[in-house]
């Protein structure tokens, strides 16, 4: 019988555990998936694949000193055993060879954390069918990938963690005729048929829309209110170094201002790490618990993620955070905007549903460039008048979250990522929208 | 090199299947990186990746399975699982790939200089350490960081038509970077990381200019500190050709890309502001706009001899004189569309399926010397070194910025200026293409970070270019 990941990483771990010579220290993370990838084009089948990978990351400390390698694994228990001879190897052979590293931080709690939900996946024909049934008439384009994720973490000091989840997310956006879409997604543990048929009609409503008339809007100052997945995008910016200790330290952030007390932000605006009931694991890369912060509390700037290395640079106190520093289950707090209020509320601007290719245009300003994309709409007087052709934002973050915002939304979207750089990834935001009195279109 | 071969001959020979075709791409990669950040080595990163894709094709529809195990019995499951999924998916598919050709080939390809050995890590850290020494000490420099990362990449295609092509490439990307701080603004000065890649050995590092960078780098982070914002409004621009190599990509490079054209990356990467209809007709830019996609420049991050489905690659002009000839589309975009194209069906390793990816995309050169094309400018600004990329879906509305600016008045280089960004569109931009530098302004680049594709990947793509002058640009500068 072929054993579960789970006894395969309990398996490497115990044999590292036999490998390494006091007073030598290890930890071992671990990383897999068995995905399967549908894309879609046309509401057809453009390419089709499963993908299982697993590997592990040995970081080997000793004399003061510390190296890492990550190293593929093949299921094949001896040969798996082999490799990890082999990285200890090359890493104690690298070890002479390195300065003392005086940002060495070990964490010597023996925490212990498993989580495991088994929820089963839907079948890939009940999947296709529906998809078939719902948007055969469509042009439908986007990626379908499911399966299980598995993370784990070991290392010499007694420390244990498991985290183990099946998962899908369904990415699609509908396109018109006349090149205007609306971007979807369907994503979680389990698949509910009707939830997914209400996606796919909520959407093809909208797609309603897009068909009139586009209105071209010039450069100037709008109104404007910014959906969930459109905060999604400002927010993946700010996460970028925003909230990293490091970056904070080296005044490489986009919120060093913010940080610093220098500059505010909306006292509606309060953003934190939330990790408990996210879908993240509850430790980071490095093996630390993970801790529910509160980044941005009522305009100020509060705590910044730190981990291991940047608590010994900075003598701060690490709190979980991966070796990037970057949140993972970001948490806005919501506002008092009601859903069905917001386009009487906007009364003459824009409905932006999703941004696009954000950037920094002055980092220190926090000011950020990007454009519209999918479903983006011109509204007077609270009724939705043409859609938009694309446009270019550059704002300030101090601005747009700042002096300009009007209020957030009081419900919010729980937005699951669907990147799958390198492996499937676990992290979330849950935000509100926000109503801003003036955003800047430059093109 | 290549030790796995016999073995992995062995098992695709012994491989059964009902496909009408398969194939198997093995990728191996180790890498490594170290960074020395404030004086103070970080610790090395090594990594070690080894899997195989199987790749079948059942009543012309393919599909695949990519696994690690590459045992027997491994890689029959993985093959089972591809042609049970291309059962499965049949009825739905997009495309009958029943009458496309299939590649037959055998060759070997590496990297220049592949069999000189690296220095050693002692070697590498003692340079990276030299490099953040020499930084001098000033308050205002409160970070910097020298880094060298290297990556070894051996790739056997084997398939049921017969063909055996065998890569080992190695690619090396030095860096380094400084950040000066004056207690409101920070401006950071760089040279290498994300916008220098290249094949080779220890002459990369030498190309790059990473040896006795520090204290250059670091001098002009200081000038970037002090100088003032760049002026708004309309000037000619003069792109170093590390700014070009971004421009090129951005707004040459993803628009051409055929499976873009063909509605593939439209819920992820984008469509293009390019149609079909327009290869051989569109005058993409002025008639100094010379494109080529060139996998020949050996020191070039994507010189290839084929590409990922087997295709054999050559150089091909893709704007010859302004006029757009072909476009960046594979074997299967090229069945797709009736289209000639290139050889650029690439994955990023053996756990993604090749889609249509930028390679080598260059500009040929001009005739102009640097001192002639600053010389030919009234009024406008010099700009280097991509630091903010932005673009629209459809490749057309673009704003980037770059670290370094100086002006440039009467046909002579001015001041320095800091926060130098420009914004256009390219269905326009090009056309404003005024003057190209010769061959003496001409760099071999490249950038290990492409992202596209559902699932996602990063490739990596080299562009080659030289100094270019645009005529009337918008630019402008930031907050601080």
């Amino acid at each position: 019988m072929t054993a579960t990941p789970l006894h395969s990483f309990q398996r490497l771990a115990a044999y590292l555990q036999d490998q390494v010579r006091a007073p030598e220290h290890y930890t071992l993370g671990y990383s897999a998936e068995h995905s399967q990838f549908i894309r879609f084009n046309h509401a057809k089948v453009r390419q089709a694949g499963e993908v299982q990978q697993a590997s592990c990351t040995l970081k080997l400390v000793n004399d003061g000193r510390q190296a890492e390698l990550q190293f593929t694994l093949c299921h094949d228990p001896e040969v798996d055993q082999q490799r990890l001879v082999q990285a200890i190897e090359q890493l104690r052979q690298t070890l002479p060879l390195l300065a003392a590293d005086p940002y060495l931080q070990l964490n010597d709690e023996a925490w212990h954390s498993h989580s495991v939900q088994e929820q089963a996946l839907p079948e890939t024909d009940q999947v296709l069918a529906q998809i078939k049934q719902g948007a055969a008439e469509l042009d439908l384009v986007g990626i379908y990938a499911a399966g299980p994720i598995y993370r784990g973490f070991a290392n010499s000091l007694g420390a244990f963690g498991w985290h183990q989840a099946n998962s899908f997310n369904f990415d699609w956006s509908l396109f018109h005729r006349n090149g205007q879409a609306v971007k979807a997604n369907y994503a979680g543990q389990a698949w509910d048929s009707d939830a997914f048929a209400l996606r796919l009609r909520q959407a093809r409503e909208q797609l309603e829309y897009l068909g009139r008339p586009l209105k071209t809007l010039f450069p100037g100052e709008y109104r404007a209110y910014l959906a969930p997945a459109a905060m999604d995008e400002i927010m993946g910016m700010l996460c970028w170094g925003g909230f990293s200790a490091q970056a904070l330290a080296t005044k490489s952030s986009p919120l060093q201002r913010l940080f610093a007390d220098d500059a505010r932000l909306s006292s509606m605006v309060s953003i934190g790490e939330q990790i408990s009931g996210s879908l993240s694991p509850a430790f980071s890369d490095e093996g630390t618990v993970r801790h529910d912060l509160r980044l941005i509390e009522q305009g100020r700037g509060l705590d910044r993620l730190v981990c291991a290395r940047s608590a010994a640079e900075f003598a701060l106190a690490a709190n979980g955070a991966d070796g990037h520093e970057s949140p993972c289950a970001l948490s806005m707090a919501a506002g008092e905007l009601a859903q069905q209020s917001i386009l009487e509320r906007l009364g003459t601007g824009l409905y932006i549903s999703n941004l696009w290719y954000l950037n920094f245009s002055d980092l220190p300003a926090a000011r950020m460039t990007g454009l519209t994309r999918f479903a983006t709409f011109w509204v007077e007087g609270g009724q939705i008048q043409a859609p938009v052709s694309t446009m270019r934002f550059d704002d300030s973050v101090y601005s747009l979250l700042g002096s300009q915002l009007e209020a957030l939304t009081a419900e919010r979207e729980l937005i699951l990522s669907t990147s799958t750089y390198g492996q499937r990834q676990t992290s979330s935001s849950h935000l509100p929208g926000a109503l801003v009195k003036r955003l800047t279109l430059t093109l | 090199m290549f030790e796995i071969t016999a073995l992995l001959r062995q098992r695709f020979a012994a491989l059964r299947s009902d496909a009408e075709f398969f194939s198997l791409r093995y990728v191996q990669q180790s890498q490594q990186y170290l960074s020395v950040r404030k004086n103070i080595a970080e610790p090395p990163f090594f990594s070690r990746d080894e899997g195989a894709m199987l790749t079948v094709r059942v009543k012309g529809v393919e599909a695949y399975a990519a696994t690690a195990d590459l045992s027997q019995a491994g890689l029959q499951q993985a093959l089972a699982h591809a042609e049970a999924l291309a059962r499965q998916i049949g009825a739905l598919a997009l495309l009958n790939l029943s009458d496309q050709a299939v590649a037959s080939e055998r060759r070997d390809y590496c990297s220049p200089n592949l069999e000189q050995p690296f220095p050693s890590l002692a070697d590498c850290f003692d340079l990276l350490a030299r490099e953040s020494a020499s930084v001098p000490d000033d308050s205002r420099l409160v970070n910097w960081q020298a880094s060298l990362g290297v990556s070894n990449l051996e790739q056997i295609y084997l398939n049921s038509a017969g063909a055996e092509l065998r890569q080992a490439q190695r690619f090396v990307y030095p860096g380094f970077s400084v950040t000066a701080f004056d207690g409101q603004d920070s401006q950071t000065r760089s040279l290498g990381r994300d916008n220098f890649g290249q094949q080779g050995g220890e002459d990369v590092i030498v190309r790059c200019g990473l040896v006795n960078a520090g204290a250059k780098v670091a001098d002009q982070a200081l000038q970037l500190l002090l100088a003032p914002n760049t002026p708004s409004g309309v000037r000619d621009l003069l792109l170093m050709p590390d700014q070009m190599m971004l421009q090129i990509h951005e707004s040459i490079g993803h628009p051409l890309e055929m499976d873009r054209i063909l509605g593939d990356e439209r819920n992820y990467a984008g469509t293009s502001f390019v149609n079909a209809s327009d290869f051989g007709t569109l005058q993409y830019g002025s008639k100094l706009l010379n494109v080529t996609f060139d996998p020949t420049l050996g020191e070039e991050l994507a010189s290839y001899s084929h590409d990922d489905d087997g295709t054999p690659a050559s150089k091909q002009f893709l704007i010859r004189d302004g006029v757009l000839l072909r476009p960046l589309g594979g074997a299967l975009s090229q069945f797709r569309s009736g289209l000639d194209g290139v050889a650029n069906s690439r994955a990023c390793g053996w756990n993604r399926a090749p889609i249509d990816r930028m390679a080598n995309l260059n500009i040929e050169p001009g005739e102009q010397r640097l001192d002639q094309l600053i010389g030919g400018i009234e009024h406008g600004i010099l700009m280097s070194t991509n630091r903010s990329w932005s673009i629209d879906d459809a490749r057309n509305k673009f704003q980037f910025g770059c670290e370094w600016g100086q002006l440039i008045e009467n046909g002579e280089l001015k001041g320095v200026v800091k926060n130098p960004n420009y914004r256009g569109i390219s269905a326009q931009f090009w056309g404003n293409l005024s003057a190209v530098g010769d061959a003496s302004t001409f760099e071999v680049l490249g950038t290990p970070n492409c992202g596209k594709g559902e699932p996602n990947q990063v490739v990596r793509v080299g562009h080659a270019s030289p100094a270019c002058v645009f005529s009337q640009i918008d630019v402008f500068g930031g907050d601080a």
